[in-house]
C-alpha cells in the first residue's frame, strides 16, 4: 500500500484514502464543440501508459475529497512529487535534480513527507542518510 | 511402522521431557512438546511420510524448515478444520494432533499411482502441452476432468472456516525479518539505539541457524544461549514486539511489508477468543533483512528417498530436537558444513558410513575433525545411486572420474551442495540481485527501498562479520529513524563456523546426456533430464524453461531447486549463469491462508449493508428484498397465497386504479448550491437550467464527454441558488465524483458547493389516482392543488409537522408525489401515509412493479435500457438536450461521426404474437430466424414483463434502426424456437399522456 503526500493536506496518507483518476494536465477546450475530430480523439482517447514517470490525477476521495496531481514512476511506485490542480506541471528535471540535492533532517518528526522512506528508491544502502550522496546515487534504473 | 521412540538421544537436544501423543495416518506415536510433527516422525523411526506430485514416488523429510518441498501432510483437527499442504518441518505438534499423508491411495507404502513412476519417461518435460491435443474436444470431456482428478496434493476442505482471523497495522522505526544471530543482534542494537522495533520469525524458537550450528561462542558462551538472553531481553523491552511463528512473506513499495502469524495452530485445544493467524501490516522507517541462507541438496540419481536429507536437517534434528536421522548415515558433499552435521552425530553416537566429498581434496579444520573421529571420507568421490524403496537403504560410491562403483548401506544419507542466500524478501523490494562470480551465488545488488541485507542473506559467512555487519546495520537504522546518537555495545568473545563454496548443477552420474531421475524440484517432480530437455527444445530464457518444466513453480518456489535449474540450463546452454537470468521472486514467500488475507471481510462484513429507514416496516410486512448495489430493497409485497408473479399484477393493477406507496429513499441525492449553481448544472446536464422556475422540476440527462447517457433523474429547483438533484440508485457516488471533478479541475471558478444528501433524506413515492387525496391531510402550508402545484414541481413546507421537500412528479405515469422527509422521520410518515392510503385501498408496492409500470411508460432506467454506448438519440430522449446551449458535457462527444450515423441500435417498444409471450431479457432480435448461424443480429431485449394493466407482455429494446421498423415483425431466436414480434412505439398505457395531470 503506497503513502500518497496529499498536497492540500499537506501529509502523507495511505492509498486506501485516494482514487487514482488518470492521466493529468489534459485541458478541456473551452470551446470543445469547435474541436476537431482528431483533437477530440486526443483529449479523450487517447492517452500515455509509459514505463516511467507519468503524470497523473489523485483524488484524496476518503479524506479532504480534493482533486490534486501527481509524479509517479510506474516501475517503482515512487511518488516524485505532488501538487495542487491547477498548479503547473513541473520540469521533471529539475524535479529530479531537486530531490538529488535534498537530505534527510536529524528529527523524524519534521522529516519532509516526501522524504520519507519512498523517496529512497534506488539509493544504494551504504548511501542512504549519507549527507552528500554519490553523484549517480539517484538515478537508479528508472 | 510405529517402533518405540528410539531415535531421541538422550542427552542432546533443547526440548523438555513433557510427551505429546500424535497420529500419523492412523497410528498412534509419542513426541516431545516443542517437535515440530517433522522431528516427531523422524523420532519415531518415520521417514516416509508422502508420495512426490507428478510419479508418486515415496517421499521423506528434506529440510527442518519453510523450505520443505518434500513432507506435506494434512492436518485435520476436527471436520471444518483439515488443512492441506502443511509442511510437516513447520508444523509443531501437540496433544492429540491428527496428522495424513497426501497424494497415495490406498496407503502410503502401497500407492497405486506409483504406476507413473514406471511410465515416467512417457511424463517429460511438457507432457501436457504435447499429448493432450488431440483429438481437440477430448480436452474438455475426458483429459481435464481426468487430470484434475489426478492433480493437486492435498485435498481442500469440505466446510466453511469456522476459524477467526485478524489483521493490524503497526508501524516501527526498525522492522527486523529474520530472527537469527544477524536478526537478534540487529534488532539489540536497533532497541539500544533508541528505535522502535519490530523483530519477526518464522519458527517458535528465534534463533535461526544456532539451532544447529553447535560450535558457535557469543560472549564466551553457546551462541543458542547468547541468542536466548538477547530474545528474553528483547521482549521485555517495551519499545520491541517480537513475533516468533511470524513469517515475512511480502515486501511492497515504501517500507510496507506483510507478516503472518501463525497464533493457534500448535496449540491443542486454543483459546476460541484468539485469532487462528494474524495478519501484520508494518510500515516500517528502516528495514533489516536477515532472512539467512538455506541449503541445497546434491543432484545425483535417486536423490529423492526417504532418509536423504540436507545435512543442516539433520544437524537440526540432533543439536535441536535430540534426533538421530538414522542408525548408519552416509553424507554426500560439495562444501564443509555437512562435515559438522556428521561430526555431531558422529559425537551423538550415530555410526557415519561414509562421508563422500565431490572435491579432489579438501583439508580443512572439518575434514580434518572427522578424520580424527575415525570417519571414512573420501574426497574425489560421488554418490551415482541410492537403493532403497521406502527408505534408502545404500548408497553406490564412484570416484569422480571413473571406478568401480562401492555400494555403502546406509539408513539416513545426509547432503550438501552449499548454500543458497535467501535474497527472496530484497528482491520482492524491487531490489536488485548480483551475481558474485567467486562465491557463485545471488547477493543483494541495487536496493530499490531504506533496506539493508544483512548476515547470511547478504553472503556475509562468518559469524564474527555477520554479528558486526548486523550491530552496524540495526545502530544506524536506528539512528536514521529517531536522530538518536546512542551507540550499542557490541558482544565479545565471538566464534563460529562458516559455510561458504560449494557446487551447483548435477553431479558425476547425472551429468548432460544421462537418463537417470536425478531430482532438481522435489516437488514438482523436476528432473536435470527436464531441464535439459526443456533447453533442448528451444526454451532458452529461464523463463520460459521454469514454465516448460514446472521447476520452481510448486508452493516452496523453488527454495531448494531455483539454482541448480539455473546451472543445468546455463551448463546446457553453453552461457554463464548471470546471462541466463533468474527468476522473479514473488510473494508469498511461503503460502499463506485465505482466511489471513480476508481477515474479518466475509461473510456479513465482507460488504456493508446498506438499509432505508422504510426497511423495518418493509419487513414486518414480510416483503422479499433485492439487493441493489450494497442496498436491501422492498422487491414485491407478497400477500398470502400469492407469488410473486401475482403480488406484481395486484400492485400493478392497485397503483394504476387507485393508490401505491413506494420507498424511493434509495435514490441518489446531491445538492446544487451557490451563485454559479445553474451554470454548473448547465455544464453537468444536456438540459437548460438557468430558465427553471424555482419550485419546478426538470428530467435531467447526464453524458460522459463521448456523448454516450452516464446517468438520469429529476431535478428540482429550490432557490434560484439551489437544486435538488436525484440520481441513480447505483450512480449516486460515480454522479458525486463526475460533478466534483468537473467543479475542482475544469471549472474551479464557479462559485458551487456540493453535497451529498441521499442518506439524509427518505423518499416516498405516492403514486395513482388518489395520490393527491392520500397526502392532503397530513401536508401543511403548502397548496397541493393541480393548478398551484402542477405536474415537474416542487415545494417546501412541513407533512406530520416535520419539514418536506414535496415533489410532485412520476416515474408511473399517474398523478403522484414524492415525498422528502428527514430520514429519521421517515418510516413515521410512511406510516402515516399508509394509514390514509388504507382508506383508498392503496398499496405498498415494490421494486418489481415499479420495474413494470415504468416499462409501460417507456420510462428507461439507466443500466438496463443503456450500457455505456447509446446516446440520447438512441434513447429518444432528443428533446432533453438544449439545443441552443453552447456547452455541457458530451456537447463535442454527440457530433462523433460514428453518433450520428446511420444505423445505430434505437429504442423501440416490442409486441410478442402471442401476447401471453414475455420474452427474456437479453435476448437478441434477427429479422430471418432461419438464417444459419451465425444470425444477423439487430438488436436486443432490454426489459420485459407481463403487464396486467395492458392485458399483454411488453418489451423495451435497442434495435438497429428501430425508429424506421415500426410495425415490422423480427424474431426473437430461443432455444426452443424463434419467437414473433411487432416493432412498436415506447409506451404502452396511457400513451397521451393525461393521467399524469390527474
Amino acid at each position: 500500500m503506497l503513502l500518497i503526500r496529499c498536497p492540500y493536506c499537506e501529509e502523507e496518507r495511505p492509498e486506501l484514502e485516494f482514487r487514482n483518476g488518470g492521466q493529468a494536465h489534459i485541458a478541456r477546450s473551452t470551446d470543445i464543440v469547435q474541436e476537431s475530430a482528431e483533437a477530440f480523439e486526443r483529449f479523450f482517447f487517447i492517452r500515455d501508459n509509459p514505463k516511467g514517470v507519468i503524470f497523473e490525477r489523485w483524488r484524496h476521495i476518503h479524506g479532504c475529497g480534493r482533486f490534486f496531481n501527481a509524479v509517479r514512476d510506474t516501475i517503482t511506485d515512487k511518488f516524485h512529487h505532488t501538487y495542487k490542480a491547477g498548479e503547473p506541471q513541473p520540469d521533471l528535471n529539475e524535479l529530479i535534480a531537486a530531490n538529488e540535492d535534498r537530505r534527510m533532517d536529524e528529527g523524524r518528526g519534521d522529516m519532509p513527507a516526501d522524504q520519507g522512506p519512498g523517496s529512497w528508491a534506488n539509493v544504494p544502502p551504504d548511501q542512504i542518510n549519507v549527507a552528500e550522496p554519490a553523484a549517480d546515487a539517484s538515478k537508479g534504473d528508472a | 511402522m510405529a517402533e518405540p521412540a528410539s531415535f531421541r538421544v538422550s542427552g542432546k537436544g533443547r526440548l523438555g521431557s513433557k510427551g505429546a501423543n500424535f497420529t500419523f495416518d492412523g497410528a498412534s506415536y509419542q513426541g516431545v512438546e516443542g517437535d515440530t510433527l517433522a522431528s516427531a516422525l523422524l523420532a519415531n523411526g518415520v521417514h516416509l511420510v508422502g508420495r512426490s506430485f507428478k510419479y508418486h514416488r515415496p517421499r521423506g523429510i528434506l529440510s527442518a524448515g519453510a523450505e520443505e518441498p518434500n513432507a506435506l501432510v494434512n492436518i485435520e483437527r476436527d471436520p471444518s478444520r483439515k488443512v492441506p499442504n502443511v509442511r510437516a518441518t513447520v508444523q509443531e505438534i501437540y496433544p492429540g494432533l491428527k496428522a495424513v499423508s497426501q497424494n497415495r491411495w490406498p496407503s502410503l507404502a502401497y500407492d497405486v499411482g506409483e504406476v507413473n513412476n514406471i511410465a515416467s519417461p512417457m511424463f517429460s518435460a511438457g507432457f501436457y502441452y504435447k499429448t493432450f491435443m488431440w483429438p481437440k474436444k477430448a480436452w474438455e470431456k475426458f483429459y481435464e476432468p481426468k487430470i484434475r482428478a489426478a492433480a493437486g496434493l492435498g485435498v481442500a476442505p469440505d466446510l466453511p472456516d469456522p476459524d477467526h482471523y485478524s489483521q493490524r497495522f503497526a508501524h516501527c522505526d526498525v522492522l527486523v525479518l529474520g530472527g537469527g544471530a544477524a536478526g537478534i543482534a540487529a534488532a539489540t542494537a536497533a532497541a539500544e539505539s533508541g528505535a522502535r522495533v519490530i523483530l519477526c520469525d518464522e519458527q517458535a524458537d528465534l534463533g535461526g541457524a544456532l539451532r544447529f550450528e553447535a560450535g558457535a561462542m557469543v560472549e564466551n558462551k553457546p551462541a543458542w544461549d547468547w541468542a536466548q538472553e538477547a530474545i528474553a531481553k528483547l521482549a521485555a523491552n517495551d519499545r520491541v514486539r517480537v513475533l516468533p511463528r511470524t513469517t515475512a512473506f511480502g515486501y511492497y513499495a515504501q517500507n510496507f511489508v506483510a507478516l503472518a502469524e501463525r497464533v493457534t495452530d500448535h496449540l491443542a485445544s486454543p483459546n476460541p477468543g484468539l485469532p487462528r493467524e494474524r495478519l501484520w501490516q508494518v510500515r516500517a522507517g528502516r528495514v533489516v533483512i536477515a532472512t539467512g541462507a538455506i541449503e541445497r541438496h546434491m543432484v545425483f540419481a535417486d536423490n529423492d528417498r526417504p532418509g536423504i536429507m540436507l545435512a543442516s536437517a539433520a544437524r537440526t534434528y540432533l543439536n535441536h530436537y535430540g534426533v538421530s536421522v538414522g542408525r548408519k548415515v552416509g553424507v554426500f558433499t560439495a562444501n564443509d558444513s555437512a562435515y559438522q552435521a556428521a561430526i555431531d552425530l558422529k559425537k551423538a553416537g550415530t555410526e557415519i558410513a561414509a562421508i563422500v566429498d565431490i572435491r579432489p581434496a579438501s583439508e580443512g579444520d572439518a575434514v580434518q575433525q572427522a578424520r580424527a573421529l575415525g570417519i571414512e571420507v573420501l574426497s574425489g568421490h560421488a554418490v551415482v545411486k541410492t537403493g532403497g524403496r521406502l527408505r534408502v537403504s545404500s548408497m553406490a560410491v564412484r570416484s569422480v572420474n571413473v571406478g568401480a562403483e562401492r555400494v555403502i548401506p546406509v539408513d539416513a544419507l545426509l547432503m550438501s551442495a552449499g548454500w543458497t542466500p535467501s535474497v527472496h524478501l530484497f528482491s520482492q523490494s524491487r531490489g536488485r540481485v548480483a551475481f558474485d562470480e567467486a562465491s557463485q551465488r545471488f547477493l543483494p545488488g541495487t536496493y530499490a527501498q531504506a533496506c539493508v541485507s544483512v548476515g547470511a542473506s547478504n553472503g556475509t559467512d562468518r559469524l564474527e562479520a555477520t554479528l558486526e555487519e548486523a550491530y552496524a546495520a540495526g545502530e544506524k537504522a536506528a539512528k536514521e529513524t529517531t536522530g538518536g546518537t546512542k551507540s550499542a555495545a557490541r558482544p565479545a568473545g565471538v566464534s563460529g563456523e562458516a559455510f561458504a563454496g560449494g557446487m551447483l548443477g548435477t553431479t558425476p552420474g547425472a551429468e548432460n546426456g544421462t537418463t537417470v531421475a536425478a531430482f532438481v524440484d522435489f516437488q514438482n517432480d523436476v528432473t536435470a533430464k527436464d531441464i535439459r530437455l526443456a533447453v533442448r527444445e528451444g526454451m532458452h530464457s529461464i523463463e520460459h524453461v521454469k514454465r516448460f518444466t514446472t521447476n520452481g513453480m510448486a508452493t516452496d518456489q523453488g527454495k531448494t531447486s531455483n539454482m541448480h535449474g539455473l546451472a543445468i540450463a546455463a551448463e546446457v546452454l553453453g552461457k554463464d549463469i548471470p546471462s541466463v537470468g533468474l527468476t522473479t521472486f514473488r510473494a508469498p514467500y511461503t503460502p499463506v491462508t485465505f482466511g489471513t488475507i480476508v481477515g474479518h471481510a466475509k461473510g456479513e462484513l465482507f460488504d456493508p449493508t446498506r438499509r432505508t429507514p422504510i426497511h423495518p416496516w418493509a419487513e414486518a410486512q414480510g416483503a422479499a428484498f433485492e439487493d441493489v448495489g450494497q442496498w436491501k430493497r422492498a422487491w414485491y409485497f407478497p400477500r398470502a397465497g400469492e407469488d410473486m408473479h401475482r403480488a406484481v399484477d395486484r400492485e400493478c393493477k392497485t397503483v394504476r386504479e387507485t393508490a401505491g406507496l413506494f420507498d424511493a429513499s434509495t435514490l441518489g441525492k446531491i445538492e446544487v448550491v451557490g451563485p454559479d449553481a445553474a451554470k454548473f448544472m448547465e455544464i453537468l446536464y444536456t438540459n437548460p437550467w438557468e430558465k427553471l422556475e424555482v419550485g419546478r422540476c426538470r428530467y435531467g440527462i447526464m453524458l460522459r464527454e463521448d456523448g454516450f447517457i452516464y446517468d438520469d433523474g429529476v431535478v428540482g429547483r429550490l432557490a434560484s441558488d439551489r437544486f435538488h438533484v436525484t440520481t441513480t440508485t447505483g450512480g449516486a457516488p460515480r454522479v458525486m465524483n463526475h460533478m466534483e471533478d468537473y467543479l475542482q479541475t475544469e471549472f474551479p471558478d464557479l462559485k458551487v458547493w456540493l453535497t451529498s444528501i441521499t442518506e439524509q433524506w427518505a423518499v416516498i413515492a405516492v403514486q395513482g389516482p388518489n395520490s393527491r387525496k392520500i397526502i392532503e391531510p397530513l401536508v401543511e402550508g403548502i397548496d397541493i392543488s393541480d393548478a398551484a402545484m402542477p405536474h415537474m414541481s416542487v415545494r417546501e413546507g412541513r407533512i406530520c409537522g416535520v419539514p418536506t421537500r414535496l415533489f410532485r412528479m412520476s416515474f408511473t405515469g399517474e398523478r403522484g408525489f414524492e415525498v422528502n422527509v428527514p430520514a429519521d422521520y421517515g418510516q413515521a410518515v410512511w406510516e402515516a401515509l399508509w394509514a390514509e392510503g388504507q382508506k383508498y385501498g392503496a398499496c405498498a408496492y415494490g421494486t418489481e412493479s415499479m420495474h413494470v409500470l415504468r416499462a409501460e411508460k417507456g420510462y428507461i432506467i439507466v443500466g438496463q435500457e443503456t450500457d455505456g454506448t447509446v446516446s440520447p438519440y438512441d434513447a429518444g430522449l432528443d428533446w432533453a438536450i438544449g439545443k441552443k446551449k453552447r456547452d455541457f458535457v458530451g456537447i463535442r462527444g454527440l457530433k462523433r461521426s460514428d453518433l450520428v450515423a446511420d444505423g445505430r441500435k434505437q429504442l423501440v417498444g416490442l409486441r410478442t404474437k402471442n401476447p401471453r409471450t414475455v420474452l427474456e431479457e437479453g435476448a437478441q432480435i434477427v429479422a430471418n430466424p432461419r438464417e444459419p448461424v451465425p444470425m444477423t443480429m439487430l438488436g436486443h431485449v432490454t426489459s420485459s414483463y407481463w403487464s396486467e394493466n395492458c392485458g399483454h407482455s411488453i418489451a423495451l429494446a435497442l434495435l438497429q434502426n428501430g425508429r424506421k421498423r415500426m410495425g415490422q415483425t423480427l424474431w426473437v431466436p430461443m432455444p426452443d424456437g424463434a419467437i414473433e414480434v411487432e416493432v412498436t412505439g415506447t409506451v404502452f398505457f396511457d400513451p397521451e399522456g393525461g393521467r399524469l395531470n390527474g
